[in-house]
């Protein structure tokens, strides 16, 4: 015998549900008074540095069908490749309860290190037993050291994490859950 | 510090044809693993200032009468993989009411909306990871999935630790519910010793006298490893 490691195992995962924006947007889905406003309007003050970008898209089930329930957050660095204080930097959106779409109205990140500048996402659901992981890059960046983009065995699947420039500062990221165009999804 | 890599065989896998929505919600690739940069490794924090006086007291908050229903604490800490208390973790809850119905349009359960009960609330925990919640026993209800699924009582709790990488969404269950071992969502975890840890056992230590009955909901995150011989994670 030896002895025993008595550490713990992280609680097990269970889907958001159909009810998410009960918890986490209350003031979203007409649910007011409880609190002022909901959190992560916003992931920075609107005097933060550095350019400012707004990223829509949205999110896809393998059946080609926009997922209108799904609730993202998205957490980054600043403009100076730091991350914080406090909760700046990160965002929640609900997508929209008609369309689907999400965006973001954000600062464009720096780069951390020899990482390329991202965002990571954060994906729950009905249906996703548990929060799906995932980034996004940008078009036009340079991408050639970033380590993460280039252990991606299958090279031709990279563009599912960079999104499209579509000028002025606006760029198009959708994510497919499953099938055809996969979007690359995290296990960090 | 570096994020212990997730156990994703005490999780739930992506696609459970037993919970019909997981399957085209589901992704067909496997998950590209790697260790923890400084975008898992960092995250954001929530001081108290985000919170209101009635935050986590579910059965006044949303009309400042009561709701109607069973009175229960809901309690417990936040833990990582080591035992270490998580303090100034953000959790946010959200439940059915006494009767099993939502304060959603798209609930359209039988059973009627409690005019004084919202459905939410929020705290951040203590120095100790401990935190308490004040609400009302939320119903069980059916749900489509199979021709007679229903989902056992049970609160949503959205975790934030200190670490992106650390974020969770589970549920809480109620110690006796036989509901539990029939519910598809439940039985998406394959294990079930593990489904064991979503549920709270009554505690009678912190039920009030003629008040209110007590469940101890204690949570894990993954751990945060600390060691002076820790290598530098690629991309720090």
């Amino acid at each position: 015998m030896v002895q025993p490691l008595d550490y713990l195992e992280e609680s097990p995962s269970q889907t958001a549900g159909p009810y998410v924006h009960i918890g986490c947007t209350p003031n979203f889905v007409g649910i007011e008074g409880i609190y002022d406003q909901d959190l992560g309007l916003a992931p920075f003050p609107d005097d933060a540095p550095g350019e400012r970008i707004t990223v829509t898209g949205t999110v896809y089930d393998g059946t080609g069908t926009a997922l209108r329930d799904v609730l993202i957050e998205t957490w980054q660095a600043g403009a100076d490749g730091t991350f914080g204080p406090g909760a700046q930097g990160w965002c929640r959106m609900p997508s929209d309860l008609e369309t689907g779409e999400f965006v973001l109205n954000t600062v464009k990140p720096g780069a951390t290190g020899k990482q390329a500048p991202h965002i990571s996402l954060w994906i729950v659901a009905r249906g996703i037993n548990i929060g799906l992981q995932t980034r996004m890059y940008f078009e036009g960046d340079d991408h050639s050291a970033d380590p993460l983009l280039n252990r991606l065995e299958h090279q031709n699947r990279r563009g599912t994490l960079i999104a499209r420039d579509t000028g002025n500062g606006t760029y198009r990221f959708d994510i497919r859950l499953q099938g055809e165009g996969e979007t690359v999804f995290l296990d960090l | 510090m570096s994020l212990l890599p997730r156990n994703r065989n005490a999780h739930p896998p992506a696609y459970a044809p037993g919970y019909k929505s997981s399957v085209p919600r589901s992704p067909s690739k496997a998950l590209i693993s790697g260790v923890a940069t400084a975008s898992e490794q960092t995250g954001p924090m929530f001081g108290h200032e985000v919170l209101g006086e009635r935050d986590n007291n579910l059965i006044l908050n949303f009309t400042g009468q009561p709701a109607i229903g069973e009175r229960i604490i809901v309690h417990g800490r936040v833990l990582d993989e080591y035992r270490r208390p998580v303090p100034g973790a953000l959790l946010e809850i959200w439940q059915a009411n006494a009767g099993g119905r939502y304060r959603h349009k798209k609930d359209s359960y039988l059973a009627p909306l409690d005019p004084n009960f919202g459905g939410c609330g929020r705290t951040i925990t203590g120095e100790d990871g401990s935190y308490e919640f004040l609400t009302i026993r939320p119903g069980a209800y059916p749900w489509p999935n199979g021709p007679n699924d229903w989902r056992p009582m049970h609160i949503h709790f959205s975790v934030f630790g200190h670490s992106f990488g650390q974020r969770l969404i589970t549920q809480m269950y109620f110690e006796g519910d036989p509901l539990i071992a029939r519910c598809p969502i439940v039985n998406t975890i394959p294990d079930k010793s593990v489904v064991d840890r979503l549920v709270a056992p009554l505690d009678m230590t912190r039920a009030l006298p003629l008040d209110c009955l007590a469940y101890k909901f204690d949570i894990v995150l993954r751990g945060q490893r600390q060691t002076m011989f820790e290598n530098k994670p690629e991309g720090m």
